[in-house]
């Protein structure tokens, strides 16, 4: 049987996109695979009583080596921020390529802790600063150096020590280019060193804690329990600079999403399901579940749709339990099309995720798809004709095609870079000023401006002779020509309309690091956990793939 | 030292700032990355040229010719370079191209470069006496090497060249015969033993 891949213009929805959720394709759970037979070290751990200082750990196979300075520095409460305009923090950290000498540690004890404002160079390879919980971290402290555990309810409660507030690679600040390290395989997935940091971070924030405890009184103090240690994950605070990467890489993103198409694609055409695979699958989904009641947040807008997911999911589990027959050739896609038809967008992308679990084979050669030379497809054809165009852009947004631009609602927001932080925002264009300064981020309506002008246009007209006097679409000329080939890179939905939410976009790109618990703050910026379940470093040579739901 | 991504965003947002539409700015800020690998003067050229472009007074070209004249002032380097890098497949019939008075020439020299990649040929390029072989996107040989600011190209010429061997056959067969040495001569035993030996291929 062949099953088509599910349709752009329905999965590039952004209430769609909004409603993923992690997967094994997932860039942490991809990270872990990838470097468990990794030899893990603490190399450095220089703190005080007070737990500031410098700590250095590493993963090494044969003379590869990744190293993390991590930089803890004394912080007042009344700087303490998560917010991107915050100038300092409880941590800084930088991973390094290789192993640092005494002098590169000593040159970035002076930029790390800078950040924005800091030199990296091409031997650091991904930046980032955190932030403790302090009521976590505090009460921790306590209870470790009186000799007992933490209060378990709170731990869950918040499920982290610190929170990152920024993970940066890719050339920023003078990082190291992506064209200097791309070709080695173990990073061939995308984010791999900004996931490999994120979970030294982890390591760190524990060793920090005990550290502290045993300070405070060495005679009594006990370590944090392995087993609360991996409950406990990192946090990360979100805002809007994330959403303008999934426009400005549509290449990338394709990727990502086409690998979790054709997963589903190739899970529904398996004719016989094997009673283990099926097993797997019901495990997962069924243990899942203490992630979703488990989930806190403030959030209206959240709250209502774990409850919707909740409810669905409970549903969903009593007809596999006593109507569905696994039996039945392609069940997956029988399941599938009863999900379509029958739940929420949540409760389909959730399930669509579980159907991954026991398909290792699938999923595994397409980890490795997931990244994208952007650069090949820059140039635009220039040979093809308007026509060709014109047919490509009825073809590929065709629901764009149809708002209307004129109404106010329709365009009623702006992309702007703010000035003192050089980080994306989205404001009023009627209420605000700025929108002069609008950054390329309206594909929609620049896409229905681009057809409105090429019906006009001769259909013979090679796209040379169009460009050369109607270069104010050049860049939504290259992207339709990009969607063309690529059919999941481009979100089918405006971007600057009234009924935005800008979290959508956020939400799509953390379930791909493989995020849990989303948990809006506000419809511009959110918190989550990643790594939380996740082997400790000294667990990793054995662990179980399936952490996320035990 | 700044990274080519750094490179890339500012030559971006800049651009847009000096006026150029989104997708020319995305095609400069390519450029300016490529200059600098290529060791060659992109940001100081590109911040120079933003900095004078108000007072220069430039021509904008639309469609390029075969050879093209600037009727007052400079042409400028930006909107030249891209017709240029859009119409390549029109111009390579032309085969050669001249232009006089290109304003900021080595901001035009990377549309060129990266037009030899999508034909598929060597270009030659000429900008006064500064002589550059683009070959396909993938390096630049030139005679010049200065870092330095290039505020004028009085005479510009480029020259798609054709795929041919920079050898003789001669130089060509010689060097085959002496690869050949690296091959075995197969005896009566040997032929009978290889790959299809004993069946008919008019079955």
């Amino acid at each position: 049987m062949n099953v088509s891949l599910r349709d752009p213009n329905i999965v590039m929805k952004l209430s769609r996109l909004g409603s993923f959720h992690q997967s094994k394709l997932s860039f942490l759970r991809s990270f872990l695979k990838e470097f468990k037979d990794w030899d893990y070290k603490r190399d450095l751990f220089e703190l005080n009583e007070n737990g500031h200082g410098t700590a250095v750990y590493s993963f090494k196979k044969e003379n590869r080596v990744y190293s993390l300075i991590c930089f803890a520095n004394e912080l007042n409460e009344n700087e303490r921020s998560d917010r991107v305009i915050a100038t300092k923090w409880d941590a800084a950290f930088t991973l390094f390529d290789g192993v640092p000498t005494k002098q590169d540690i000593e040159r970035l004890r002076n930029e790390v802790p800078k950040q924005e404002v800091g030199r990296l160079s091409y031997k650091e390879l991904t930046l980032s600063r955190a932030n403790k919980s302090v009521r976590v971290f505090n009460h921790v402290v306590e209870r470790l150096s009186e000799g007992k555990q933490p209060d378990n309810d709170l731990l869950s409660r918040v499920g982290y020590l610190y929170r990152t507030t920024a993970v940066y690679g890719s050339g920023k600040f003078g990082l190291a280019d992506r064209f200097r390290i791309k070709d080695r395989e173990e990073i061939y997935g995308p984010f791999r060193l900004e996931m490999m940091l994120v979970y030294f971070v982890r390591q760190f924030t524990f060793d920090q804690v005990n550290h502290v405890a045993k300070s405070k009184n060495s005679k009594k103090a006990v370590k944090l329990d392995v087993n609360i240690c991996k409950s406990l994950g990192i946090g990360n605070s979100t805002g809007l600079g994330m959403a303008p990467f999934i426009v400005n890489h549509p290449t990338l993103l394709n990727n990502w999403i086409s690998a979790r198409e054709i997963s589903l694609k190739k899970i529904r055409e398996i004719k016989i399901i094997s009673e283990k695979d099926k097993k797997l699958f019901l495990e997962c989904l069924k243990k899942s579940i203490k992630n979703v009641t488990s989930w806190n947040t403030e959030s209206e807008y959240q709250k209502n749709k774990i409850k919707f997911l909740l409810s669905d999911l409970n549903k969903f589990i009593f007809y596999l339990d006593n109507d569905f027959n696994f039996e039945q050739d392609y069940a997956f896609n029988e399941l599938y099309l009863h999900l379509e038809k029958e739940y929420c967008e949540e409760c389909i992308e959730y399930v669509v995720s579980m159907m991954m679990e026991p398909y290792d084979d699938i999923t595994s050669p397409l980890i490795k798809e997931m990244s994208s030379e952007e650069d090949k497809y820059f140039n635009i054809p220039t040979e093809r004709t308007v026509e060709e165009l014109k047919t490509i852009l009825e073809k590929k947004y065709p629901d764009i095609l149809t708002i209307d631009f004129s109404k106010n609602e329709n365009n009623l927001n702006f992309w702007f870079i703010s000035k003192n932080k050089e980080e994306p925002r989205l404001a009023n264009r009627f209420d605000e000023v700025g929108a002069d300064l609008e950054q390329p981020l309206a594909i929609a309506r620049d896409i229905k401006k681009l057809y409105e002008l090429l019906s006009v246009t001769k259909n013979s007209l090679t796209i040379a002779r169009f460009l050369s006097t109607n270069n104010e679409l050049r860049h939504v000329v290259r992207r339709a020509f990009i969607v063309e080939k690529f059919p999941y890179s481009e979100i089918q939905d405006n971007t600057i309309g009234k009924k935005i939410v800008p979290i959508d976009m956020l939400r799509l790109k953390l379930s791909f690091f493989g995020a849990l618990k989303f948990d809006p703050r506000s419809d511009k910026w959110l918190r989550i956990c990643m790594f939380q379940g996740a082997p400790l470093p000294e667990q990793l040579k054995n662990y179980d793939e399936h952490w996320v739901y035990n | 030292m700044r990274s080519l991504s750094e490179i890339e965003t500012v030559s971006k947002r800049s651009s847009r700032a000096a006026g150029y539409s989104w997708g020319i700015a995305e095609e400069v800020a390519k450029n300016i990355r490529l200059l600098e690998i290529f060791s060659l003067p992109g940001i100081k050229n590109l911040n120079s040229f933003f900095k004078k472009k108000k007072e220069l007074r430039l021509e904008n070209i639309s469609l390029i010719n075969q050879n093209n004249e600037a009727t007052k002032n400079e042409y400028c380097p930006i909107i030249a370079g891209v017709n240029c890098l859009d119409q390549i497949r029109t111009l390579e019939n032309l085969n050669e191209i001249t232009f006089k008075k290109i304003s900021y020439p080595l901001l035009f020299l990377p549309f060129i470069s990266r037009a030899s990649e999508i034909i598929g040929k060597r270009i030659f390029l000429k900008i006064d006496d500064r002589e550059f072989l683009l070959n396909y996107n993938n390096n630049i040989y030139s005679n010049y090497t200065k870092n330095e600011i290039v505020e004028s190209g009085e005479s510009i010429y480029f020259k798609i060249l054709e795929n041919r061997d920079s050898f003789e056959e001669r130089e060509w067969n010689e060097l085959y015969k002496l690869s050949e040495e690296t091959f075995v001569e197969e005896n009566e035993s040997l032929k009978q033993s290889g790959a299809g030996a004993g069946l008919t291929d008019n079955d």
